[in-house]
């Protein structure tokens, strides 16, 4: 049977059907649709200010991609400017192959382009030496939680480096409901009072964050790229099976399934989320010694370095905090608004 | 590997860190007798020690909350269920103790019966009516065996917060200082006649009214009928089952109730609210004590046994229980939200062995305050029907719910077919707040004000038409959002109701109370019972297709009019 007509302008073919709302738009209403609840959300959010110098996080993924292309779209009406960040963690077969990516995008939209390297930053560890150095000790290497925490202190030098003032991350709906359902069944208290808004203001020096696309489901994020036909790469991060927000990702495609508005429900009850005073992280000071953002003497970055570096790559990682003089359940030194270092697998910039 | 602050062993052994019990090996806590159950992976128990434990952490979750006072009514809440029926023994051995230490309220236990709703015949739900007066003869507390189809002749007042004075529970002085208030209470009342320590007598099932008939039996069918999917049956039933259980308590004057929710079930049960919206009342969903109704706490002391504790003392100690089939038995993994999450969980549990426990954790971290932490300001408006705060925002704010309801703006330009299947048709504020003045810029917990109701018969409820007040919280909205088929019509002109409309108007408040429950474009109205009015007020319910005029009582979407003493009987704003 043919399709019906589009929606709004009554005049083309519908093209899709809106997951959300089952609403029948041929492909140019649903772009503009898309970009204009973006442009609501960085609005009514006060996320954006104008006159901002915004670093966009491209890993060269669907996300970044069209977080990207929306604020250049959007950038004479918001008044900001756009600078692309990339990092480049070291991962061999994966990370290469999207820089390319980044770097087509960045000549066709003709942003000044920025690559950093965790080699450079970070003494010479890539994520590649980090998992071999992980490796073999029985357990999981836990390679996401190093590359999590790494990369965006790394976004946060790139951003500096540009003379940015505010730095944005492509997370859509799914990776925050995801990452609700994480913190739930890994009882990561800390992390669940920190979450659910759309960014974090940037205290103590650091910048302030947010995420325009997080209203937006994945499904429509991909949908905008193939109607804009825009070009990203996306494959999977070489060790993303053994990340734990596998099991919360093939959860939330079920819920998905079974009851589509499954999504926005998770991110409203992350909004909604009510915890006690005891289990909030606790008002951030800096770091001992790179002067960064840090709820206790190092940083997160600091502490994992340290213990790579002294060859016991578990050191800052879990509970028993030995050789750092700390105690307390360990919590991110940046507030972290998206979500724990076990982050996505899929670059999701 | 998953939980967040694992310890790490540097010298971590080659295998699994903890070794299987063998055969020579003992109880862990006696040290000689032979071990029957591993809880907790790795800790093997023998039969008595497993019993001290498990009573010991029945008492202690009493102990440790102070929240039931000697000689209190209680009810127990009992679906003939492994956790129910443990609790329900739990108390009976603890009230028959002859040390200090016995348990010292007055209980009474209520069983549901549910048939009707998951499509049992007469015949099965006599059988296990037979099994259940046996069980409760055994049990001998004074107890009441409901059918749900009294739902249909409930009050009103079912769905208000009766405010209570605030306990300050916790510190020793203010405890004792409520327990003797609380005592001297009862004397002042006289507590008819009946010594609050002594045994209470054994009295036999006692039922609201007689069996239900065919009538309301078929009506509560076609009730659950007219539910398409399985998550918004269970929610329905959840709220039905509460309602009544409420009911009975109000009415026979217990104020506590006893759910017998165990550790496994609160984890799926948690998971399951937020995976429906209701993340900002997971606290009184899933917490110890649930003080929504204001006059009757509902409390949860089953809440740290697990399941698979309950099973194995269910088995060693004999304890009797009768099983039913709920709405969901046999349902496939697919089928609703609490399928799915149990299945996961369950899944997870299996791989990680500390999973449920976490989760249950977590919701230890969990307060019954308003994120923002503007617990200072009055509480706002609560939802109608599970009577917690309202959560929803103003409609275009940069948060899940603006998303939401600006798509279904969007949506209006074009009203399109109305009966997809995941289609948010109607939130019951949206629409009218698009262009309402200063509706928008209300700032959350603000209900808009109420000015009067559009006719269901305008498809088009463009912005501006009216402004709605925000009546329903984002859980049990999504739950009215799913696409339910038919509109009720289990509400037709039936002797119940007809029988109850000539003594009071009791009957049809609480049939159209249910009747918007499920309907699909329900704008909750303001019920208001007749209690004293001398005329009867029509009861105002729009919804497409509720243009149901038996005997010209029912207008179809009449204005709401406030009868005399109603008006100040809801606590919530206008």
């Amino acid at each position: 049977m043919p399709a019906p007509q589009c929606a709004s302008c009554n005049k083309a073919r519908a093209a899709l059907r809106r997951p959300r709302s089952g609403q029948a738009l041929c492909g140019t209403c649903f772009c503009a649709a898309f970009e204009a609840e973006v442009l609501h959300t960085v609005v009514a959010g006060r996320l954006l200010p104008p006159g901002a110098v915004v670093a966009v996080g491209a890993s060269g993924g669907k996300d970044s991609t069209v977080l990207a292309h929306v604020l250049r779209e959007l950038a004479p009406r918001l008044g900001i400017s756009l600078r692309l960040v990339a990092v480049d963690e070291g991962i061999g077969g994966y990370r290469d192959a999207a820089l390319a990516a980044v770097r087509r995008q960045a000549a066709r939209w003709e942003l000044p382009l920025t690559v950093v390297a965790y080699a450079d930053l970070f003494g010479g560890w890539t994520m590649d030496a980090v998992a071999r150095s992980t490796a073999g000790s029985g357990r999981s290497r836990s390679c996401c939680t190093f590359c999590g925490v790494l990369r965006r202190r790394a976004l946060e030098e790139g951003a500096r480096l540009v003379g940015a003032t505010h730095v944005v991350t492509g997370h859509n709906a799914d990776d925050m409901a995801e990452t609700v359902l994480m913190n739930f069944l890994r009882g990561d208290a800390g992390r669940l009072a920190r979450g659910g808004g759309l960014g974090s203001p940037g205290e103590g020096g650091a910048l302030p964050r947010c995420r325009p696309l997080q209203l937006a489901s994945q499904k429509e994020v991909v949908l905008y790229a193939h109607f804009r036909r825009l070009d990203y790469f996306s494959e999977e991060c070489v060790y993303a099976p053994e990340a734990f927000r596998g099991h919360a990702r093939d959860l939330l495609k079920r819920l998905e399934a079974a009851r589509p508005s499954a999504v926005l429900d998770l991110v409203h009850s992350a909004e909604r989320l009510a915890l006690a005073p005891a289990a909030r992280p606790p008002p951030p000071g800096a770091c001992a010694r790179c002067g960064a953002l840090a709820s206790r003497a190092l940083c997160q970055a600091c502490a994992l370095l340290d213990g790579l570096n002294r060859g016991r790559p578990r050191l800052a990682i879990g509970k028993g905090r030995r050789g750092l003089d700390e105690d307390g359940p360990p919590r991110e030194a940046e507030p972290e608004p998206s979500g724990p270092p076990a982050s996505e697998p899929v670059p999701a910039f | 590997m998953c939980e967040v602050g694992e310890d790490y062993r540097e010298s971590a052994p080659g295998g699994p860190p903890l070794t299987r019990p063998g055969r020579e090996q003992k109880c862990v806590k006696c040290k000689e007798g032979p071990p029957v159950v591993v809880i907790r992976a790795g800790d093997a128990f023998c039969r008595d020690c497993f019993k001290v434990f498990y009573v010991h952490k029945f008492r202690a979750m009493l102990g440790k909350n102070r929240l039931i006072f000697p000689g209190e009514k209680v009810l127990l809440a009992w679906s003939g269920g492994p956790s129910s029926s443990s609790m329900v023994w739990q108390v009976l051995e603890g009230l028959s103790r002859d040390s200090a230490k016995r348990l010292r309220f007055v209980p009474g236990v209520i069983y549901v019966d549910e048939g009707a709703a998951c499509g049992r015949s007469p015949e099965d739900r006599a059988r296990t009516l037979v099994e259940v007066e046996q069980v409760l003869q055994r049990v001998g507390f004074p107890s009441h065996v409901i059918a749900l189809e009294e739902v249909f002749g409930l009050p009103p007042s079912v769905l208000r917060c009766f405010a209570q004075e605030p306990e300050s529970v916790g510190t020793e002085g203010a405890y004792k200082a409520a327990v003797d208030s609380f005592l001297q209470q009862q004397c002042v009342l006289g507590a008819a006649g009946e010594e609050p320590w002594s045994q209470p007598r054994p009295q036999g099932p006692q039922s609201l009214a007689g069996p239900p008939t065919a009538v309301q039996t078929e009506a509560l069918s076609r009730l659950f009928d007219s539910v398409k999917t399985l998550t918004a049956k269970e929610e329905l039933l959840q709220t039905l089952r509460t309602h009544l259980i409420l009911h009975v308590a109000r009415t026979h004057g217990y104020s506590k109730v006893m759910a017998g929710d165990s550790c496994t079930r609160l984890a799926v049960k948690l998971m399951t609210s937020l995976a429906l919206g209701r993340g900002a009342f997971l606290a009184w969903d899933t917490g110890f004590s649930d003080e929504r109704h204001g006059d009757v706490v509902v409390v949860r002391p089953m809440r740290e046994h697990t399941l698979k504790e309950v099973a194995f003392y269910n088995r060693l100690f004999a304890v009797p229980s009768v099983f039913t089939p709920a709405v969901d038995t046999k349902a496939p993994e697919k089928a609703s939200i609490h399928r799915l999450m149990e299945a996961f969980l369950l899944r997870l549990q299996a791989q990680f062995p500390s999973t449920v426990s976490t989760v249950y954790r977590t919701s230890e971290k969990l307060v019954k305050a308003p994120r923002d932490g503007c617990a200072a300001s009055p509480p706002g408006p609560r939802c109608l029907l599970c009577l917690c705060t309202l959560d929803v925002d103003s409609a275009d704010s940069a948060t899940a719910f603006g998303a939401q309801t600006s798509s279904h703006l969007c949506q209006m330009q074009a009203p399109g077919p109305q009966a997809e299947a995941g289609t948010p048709t109607t939130l019951c504020c949206c629409p009218g707040l698009g262009g309402a003045q200063g509706c928008c810029s209300s700032p959350p917990w603000t209900p808009c004000r109420l000015t009067s109701w559009p006719r269901p018969s305008s498809a088009a409820r463009g912005p501006g038409a009216s402004r709605r007040s925000k009546r329903i919280c984002w859980g049990t909205a999504m739950m009215r959002r799913c696409p339910v088929g038919a509109e009720v019509r289990a509400l037709g002109p039936h002797p119940t109701r007809n029988r109850q409309a000539r003594t009071g108007r009791q009957g049809q408040a609480g049939c159209l109370w249910l009747s918007t429950c499920i309907n699909k474009n329900v704008l909750i109205r303001k019920l208001y019972s007749t209690h004293g009015a001398g005329r009867a007020g029509p009861l105002a319910v729009c919804g497409a297709g509720q243009r149901r005029a038996p005997q010209g009582r029912l207008a179809g979407a009449a204005v709401l009019r406030q009868a005399g003493g109603a008006a100040a009987s809801l606590p919530t704003a206008q």
